[in-house]
């Protein structure tokens, strides 16, 4: 035991759970810890904005699986993080947030740079602390770390006042989370739900997986693909879920929803029995709610009690870790297999031959072009590259649904996505994360001119760190997205679209000392690609893409999963 | 619809407000909100009346449980809860209408609390309802000032609640199906 100061005490738990990176941001009230990290072997990155260490807390978290720590100083400090903690919380990603508050005495005098970061914070985190007694730091911070990786991960935010960083006490590690009485986990399916759900499994005709980030929370990417082999189900992905199961698997069929292919939607609207495991029925993967999978039963199972029936009443929910019951069941089929296998196993098998050919019949497709770059031409460049390997991490709008369509991924943790709260700025900061915690990995930025403007200042975080990023600018003049609802639903009233006065790329890369190239013809691109991946640090590539391409398939917002929009409107001729 | 919630919380700073942001992040008016202390201190207990959309209904529990305060939550709404609420009304009174008064006082069970030449000032118990009634035939006798506690209420089933706070999870999807049906 030895006596430390708050901020040491702070510093030394982080370290305790294992954490080797924080990404930052310093002021006022968190200054004693930055007096404390200035000989300390923790790592610090001082990023440029408090919003993209939460992001890049994010990616990071995202890409390891480990959780991810950003900090920031209180009142704007703590605001600015708060976008990346409800990121965190819509995607379940495992993030811890320090923040410094005012000195006890002084909260709720309006003292400078006060805020009400634990009201604030309060709807954006699964949890949070104000701690104003140094006594409970140390198990604060242990508590936080518990909740924020446990059950349905989530960010957790610890406010820490000032005087608590400075006074000092006898330091005692925390040997043992307490007993969390409002924190109950379950894990295990039991015994009768296991058999009635492979019941349900060997009585269906049609069975679908439905598939989501919560795989990838759970680490469940081989008890999927022995699940889905061992009865040989066709397996769709929400974009949460990409690389859960390896994109070449031959069970697999795509993304679903508003992007996702013909297949996978046709797929889950024909089905008969709906196996959705670690999702959420997102409403931009069920579109309108009443016409999603219509006439299939629905197996549920998600480590969240709450959404059991939040969207979709599932006619067997199991509250579970997605991994353990997926073991459970695997188990079960084979014991089974025996004697139910040969149950509807012709029916079974030509279910899987109808959703081929609608994977052959409606492949993703696009207009190839000699003179422009077309957008999804260039992801497939860089999928040729990456080869399934790459971490690619994207901003939100047309070029993450391109992404999400066309690149491949061999596993889990290699595919970086703001999938529930579509927060635009997002990509870069990931990236940035990602980088630093797969350094042994290619890491892409790909971002939209839109959400790339939103982030820039992080160039110099990369620059400095000499952080390897790919930057990619999928460059289409304009908020690409929103032009595309603008051109199909508002009668191509475009309004406040036009990303004009974009900086140019290659003065802007070496203002911040990072290698960079504009290619607009399609003949250069690969000698252009070529030159970013020979660099051995980071490069910006901006790639001026065709400007009015469009997404599809498309379902509109509040349709049916069905009715997709499959390609491009052809013009209407008066008089036709 | 008026949803009757019952829950107990860890005595924590902040666990009041989590409670009451699943329902106001929603829009949703609360009706009445009491909270007090429980046989173990570190407890406390918490009814909440609030308006919300039926649809809702068991969303809205299983959101305030997943909570990590929240140590067990209850919706009595429809079930035989016992349910109280007690109301201090102060009235004004003359001789003339006083024999009356007490009369009512005495046949609704209302206690008197403090008399002076003027006024009574009443502790009456009873449900929502009753308290309704009886508040309002008090005005007929004159003007009031009255503040109310809000609902408290316990489940009504015979034994005591079961320690499994997951015991109820898969149950209640049933129900939610219904619900939820589009
Ligand atoms: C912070 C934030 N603001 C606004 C939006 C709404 N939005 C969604 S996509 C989009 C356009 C993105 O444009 P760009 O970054 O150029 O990407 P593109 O769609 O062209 O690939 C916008 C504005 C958002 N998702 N996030």
């Amino acid at each position: 035991m030895s006596v430390m100061s708050g901020a040491q005490i702070l510093l030394e738990s982080l370290m305790r759970e294992d954490v080797e990176v924080v990404f930052g941001y310093p002021g006022g009230v968190t200054l004693p810890i930055y007096d404390v990290l200035y000989d300390h072997p923790l790592k610090h990155i001082l990023m440029r904005h408090e919003e993209n260490a939460s992001f890049a807390a994010e990616g990071y978290a995202r890409t390891t699986g480990k959780v991810g720590v950003c900090m920031a100083t209180s009142g704007p400090g703590a605001t600015n993080l708060t976008t990346g903690l409800v990121d965190a919380l819509m995607d379940s990603i495992p993030i811890v947030a320090i923040t410094g508050q005012v000195p006890s005495k002084l909260i709720g005098r309006d003292a400078f740079q006060e805020a009400d970061t634990f009201g604030i914070t309060r709807g954006a985190t699964k949890h949070n602390y104000l701690v104003k007694d140094i006594s409970e730091l140390a198990d604060t911070i242990h508590e936080a770390f518990y909740v924020a990786s446990s059950g349905r991960p989530g960010p957790v935010l610890v406010d820490t006042t000032k005087d608590v960083l400075i006074a000092n006490t006898e330091y005692r590690p925390a040997i043992q989370i307490e007993k969390m009485r409002g924190y109950e986990l379950r894990i295990d399916p039991t015994d009768d739900e296991v058999d009635e759900a492979v019941e349900f499994l060997w009585q269906a005709e049609r069975p679908y997986v439905y598939a989501g980030g919560g795989i990838i929370s759970s680490g469940a990417s081989d008890e999927l693909a022995e699940f889905v082999e061992s009865l040989d189900a066709p397996v769709a992905l929400t974009v949460m879920g990409l690389g859960a199961m390896p994109t070449e698997h031959p069970n697999f069929i795509s993304m679903l929803g508003m992007h996702g292919s013909y297949a996978a939607n046709m797929g889950v609207t024909e089905c008969d029995l709906l196996i959705a495991l670690g999702v959420r029925f997102d409403d931009r993967v069920t579109g309108r709610l009443d016409a999603f999978a219509p006439n299939a039963r629905v197996l549920h199972v998600d480590i969240d009690p709450a959404e059991m029936g939040k969207n979709r009443s599932p006619d067997l929910g199991i509250v579970g870790d997605v991994k353990h019951v997926l073991q459970r069941l695997t188990q079960r089929i084979k014991e089974t297999k025996e004697t139910q296998g040969r149950k509807n196993k012709e029916a079974r098998g030509s279910w899987k031959e109808r959703i081929t050919g609608w994977m052959h019949e409606y492949p993703y497709s696009y207009e190839p072009s000699k003179n422009e770059i077309k957008p999804q031409k260039l992801i497939q460049k860089i999928d040729s590259i990456s080869g399934g390997e790459a971490v690619m991490s994207v901003d939100v709008g047309q070029h993450q649904m391109w992404a999400a369509q066309y690149m491949r991924f061999n596993g889990p943790r290699q595919w970086v996505v703001s999938g529930g709260l579509g927060a635009m700025g997002f990509g870069l900061p990931a990236a940035l994360g990602a980088q630093v915690g797969r350094p042994d990995k290619v890491v892409f930025a790909l971002v939209g001119d839109g959400g790339f403007m939103m982030s820039l200042p992080e160039l110099a975080t990369i620059a400095s760190n000499k952080l390897p990023v790919k930057i990619i600018v999928l460059n289409n003049g304009t908020l690409g997205m929103v032009r595309q609802w603008q051109e199909l639903f508002y009668d191509k009233r475009y309004c406040a679209i036009d990303m004009d006065c974009f900086p140019n790329c290659e003065l802007l890369g070496a203002a911040f000392g990072i290698k960079s190239r504009t290619v607009d013809k399609p003949g250069d691109l690969d000698e252009a690609l070529d030159e970013a991946m020979a660099e051995e640090g980071p490069f910006l590539l901006d790639v001026k893409v065709t400007p009015e391409e469009n997404v599809f398939p498309m379902v509109p917002s509040g349709g049916a999963v069905n009715e997709m929009i499959l390609e491009q409107p052809k013009p209407v001729t008066v008089g036709d | 619809m008026k949803q009757l919630i019952s829950l107990l919380i860890e005595n924590k700073p902040g666990a009041l407000m989590r409670v009451t942001g699943v329902l106001t992040a929603r829009g949703y008016n609360i009706e009445s909100l009491t909270v007090a202390r429980t046989l173990d201190s570190t407890l406390s207990s918490m009814t909440i009346v609030v308006d919300v959309d039926p649809v809702m209904q068991f969303l809205l529990i299983k959101q305030i449980k997943r909570l990590v305060n929240v140590v067990e939550v209850t919706d009595l709404t429809e079930s035989r809860s016992v349910c109280g609420e007690m109301a201090l009304v102060k009235i004004e009174t003359t001789p003339e209408k006083r024999a009356a008064l007490l009369k009512e006082i005495d046949v609704f069970g209302a206690r008197i609390a403090k008399t002076d030449l003027l006024s009574y000032t009443l502790e009456a118990t009873g449900t929502s309802d009753e308290l309704d009634s009886f508040i309002s035939l008090l005005h007929s006798y004159g003007t009031i000032e009255m503040i109310r506690s809000g609902a408290i209420a316990i489940s009504g089933s015979s034994t005591t609640k079961s320690d499994d706070p997951l015991a109820d999870i898969t149950d209640s999807n049933g129900e939610a199906q219904e619900a939820l049906q589009v």
